[in-house]
């Protein structure tokens, strides 16, 4: 143990550890006083564009490697080593398009939707802490602040959907907003049980509850029953809310062409794309930081490994979950899809809201995880049961089309 | 078990994806400009002409007949037969083409021009990859361009040119045992009649066409 703590705190680690905090304030420096906190919340949003927008551009290409991988293909391989530079070809591909619009559409709101939609995307990452200290803006309604910001692309979806005048675009825009309405409320309740343990809806004090050590094993909140069940619901409800497979239905290629981004093309199809990833993103990271301990290494003798180095750890292993999940589930029906949110997660986020107050009344010992693990387990599994067993397969009888 | 289909549907996919790592024959993609798969015996693309010997000018089998540009359905042949006559490889005076194009853009790759073909002359071709910059000039084959030799022919239709070559061996070795008989004859005639004839040179005819 002495020498793990000499490892956490090894002369190089902090200032590593730091690093990105110490350039700001460096470079903050060189402005009037006057004009300091501007120019940092400036310089701090222009590093979470660039690193999302990177980290875009590489997801892309592990996306396409990985799904080919599942599909026993190479996946692109073409342009640069191991198709790394694709990214880059897809981008000036997509910027050199033609940008058509459609005659009858409603030109400003058509334009605007993509631009929204991206900037909606960003602009919840102002409350993530990627690392120590490292969080553009500390509110004390964070997790509020987060979670209305993410509601706004709804909106985007819908203006596209409905700006386009075409009938997928509109049939895809009113998927996804039944959707995406939908899931917010189990993505909600089931990330209220962090607020209840925490008693904060600050992103900071919420991984700083989680940044603590017993031994060496951390105190992350998806390490509780009601924190396990919760991140497994809050995972489920942001795949729907990020329109992803198996979830993917207002854009459902076979059905619905593109679904609300059917009439975009270019550039604004490409800000589409962005906007969707970075809205991944986000929501990943607003799990990591409710349930998986934001920055804090998973282990106490690995904190000296820089905090930033473990959120983006943990955010890509989620989102080669994500991947992976998509190259297995196929796409839910939407009746299917309903079900799901309002007969089994509602309930099941609403009962996890009990277990995580008993957890939180009752005295610290085995007794207390074994009454709520069976709390959750057991109605999970009824539950599910239960919804199997309603179900009447008939015959179905057509009046119309005999 | 509730979610067992899910759980076993991803070790599916982890299998896939780790498996494609280790093993070479899950990946089953070939990797088309560096590798090419062989081409099976009936591949076909578009029609070429085929020459026998070195010279693709002179050894064109081709006696513009002109049946394949009237089989032709969608009319992409078009043929122009020269004003001369050349000998052909049993001494026979035929007709030849002067230009022979064939519009590949218009090809439909029915290979009825091959069916029709009373000299094995026009045969399909296995070249799929091909462009142009010019959609319309480059797309018009002509006769320089369609001309490929008879070893081309039995690299890629292996089994269909040895069968061709036999057949034409045998009717070139019919014709000059007729014409050895002809002649044993014509000499028995002689003989009988003693009676010296001067047999004029057949005349060399000159080759016409582009001399590319």
């Amino acid at each position: 143990m002495t020498l793990f703590a000499y490892m956490s705190h090894a002369p190089l680690a902090q200032p590593l550890d730091q690093i990105f905090v110490l350039l700001d304030h460096w470079l903050v420096g060189f402005v009037p006083a006057a004009a300091q906190p501007l120019a940092s919340a400036i310089l701090s949003a222009a590093a979470i564009i660039l690193g999302f927008a990177l980290l875009f551009a590489i997801v892309t290409w592990m996306e396409r490697k990985g799904l080919g991988r599942i599909q026993n293909r190479f996946g692109p391989n073409r342009v640069g080593p191991f198709g790394l530079l694709q990214p880059i070809a897809d981008g000036i591909k997509s910027l050199t398009k033609e940008d058509i619009v459609p005659r009858t559409a409603d030109h400003a709101v058509h334009f605007l939707a993509p631009v929204l939609l991206v900037a909606a995307s960003f602009m919840g990452y102002a409350v993530l802490p990627i690392g120590r200290n490292m969080v553009l803006l500390n509110l004390n309604a964070g997790v509020l602040y987060f979670f209305a910001i993410s509601s706004m692309m709804e909106l985007a979806v819908f203006m596209a959907g409905w700006s386009s005048r075409s009938k997928y675009s509109l049939l895809g825009a009113m998927r996804a907003i039944a959707q995406m309405i939908s899931y917010e409320v189990p993505l909600v309740l089931a990330s209220i049980v962090i607020i209840m343990q925490v008693g904060s809806l600050s992103t900071v004090s919420i991984v700083d509850q989680q940044a603590g050590y017993t031994g060496i094993w951390p105190h992350w909140f998806v390490f509780t029953p009601w924190g396990f069940a919760g991140f497994v619901l809050f995972m489920v409800a942001a795949t729907a809310e990020s329109n992803r497979s198996p979830f993917d239905l207002p854009e459902g290629e076979s059905e619905i062409i593109a679904g609300y981004y059917t009439e975009y093309s270019g550039f604004k199809f490409a800000l589409f794309f962005l906007g969707e990833y970075i809205g991944m993103f986000a929501t990943s990271g607003m799990a990591i930081t409710l349930f998986l301990g934001g920055w804090s290494a998973p282990f106490s003798f690995l904190t000296w490994i820089p905090s930033y180095v473990w959120f983006f750890i943990k955010l890509l292993t989620i989102i080669s979950v994500y991947i992976w999940i998509r190259g297995t589930l196929p796409r839910l029906r939407m009746d299917q899809l309903m079900n799901l949110a309002w007969e089994f997660m509602l309930p099941m986020t609403l009962l996890n809201l009990f277990t995580a107050a008993l957890w939180h009344f009752m005295s610290v010992g085995l007794l207390r995880w074994l009454i709520c693990t069976t709390l959750v387990v057991v109605p999970c599994i009824l539950l599910s049961r239960g919804l199997k067993q309603r179900k009447k397969f008939q015959v179905r009888t057509y009046h119309y089309s005999e | 078990m509730v979610g067992k289909g899910i759980i076993q549907g991803l070790t599916e996919t982890a299998r896939n994806f780790f498996g494609s790592y280790v093993s070479k024959q899950r990946l089953t993609t070939v990797q088309y400009p560096e590798e090419r798969d062989p081409q099976i015996e009936r591949a076909r693309s578009f029609p070429f002409l085929v020459y026998d010997g070195a010279d693709a000018e002179a050894g064109l089998r081709c006696t513009a007949c002109l049946i394949c540009e009237k089989e032709c359905p969608p009319k992409c042949i078009s043929i122009e037969k020269a004003a001369d006559k050349r000998l052909d490889d049993t001494g026979k005076a035929q007709p030849y083409p002067a230009s022979f194009n064939i519009d590949i853009s218009v090809c439909m790759s029915c290979q009825i021009c091959v069916e029709v073909c009373p000299f094995d002359s026009i045969k399909m071709d296995v070249q799929y990859d091909r462009s142009s910059e010019d959609r319309f000039g480059g797309l018009l084959l002509d006769k320089r361009q369609l001309a490929k030799s008879n070893e081309y022919y039995n690299a890629v239709h292996p089994i269909e040119a040895s069968a061709v070559d036999q057949r034409l061996r045998e009717e070139r070795d019919k014709a000059e045992a007729k014409a050895r008989a002809a002649a044993e004859a014509k000499a028995a005639k002689i003989a009988a009649t003693k009676k010296p004839i001067v047999e004029a040179a057949p005349e060399a005819q000159s080759v016409g066409g582009d001399a590319q």
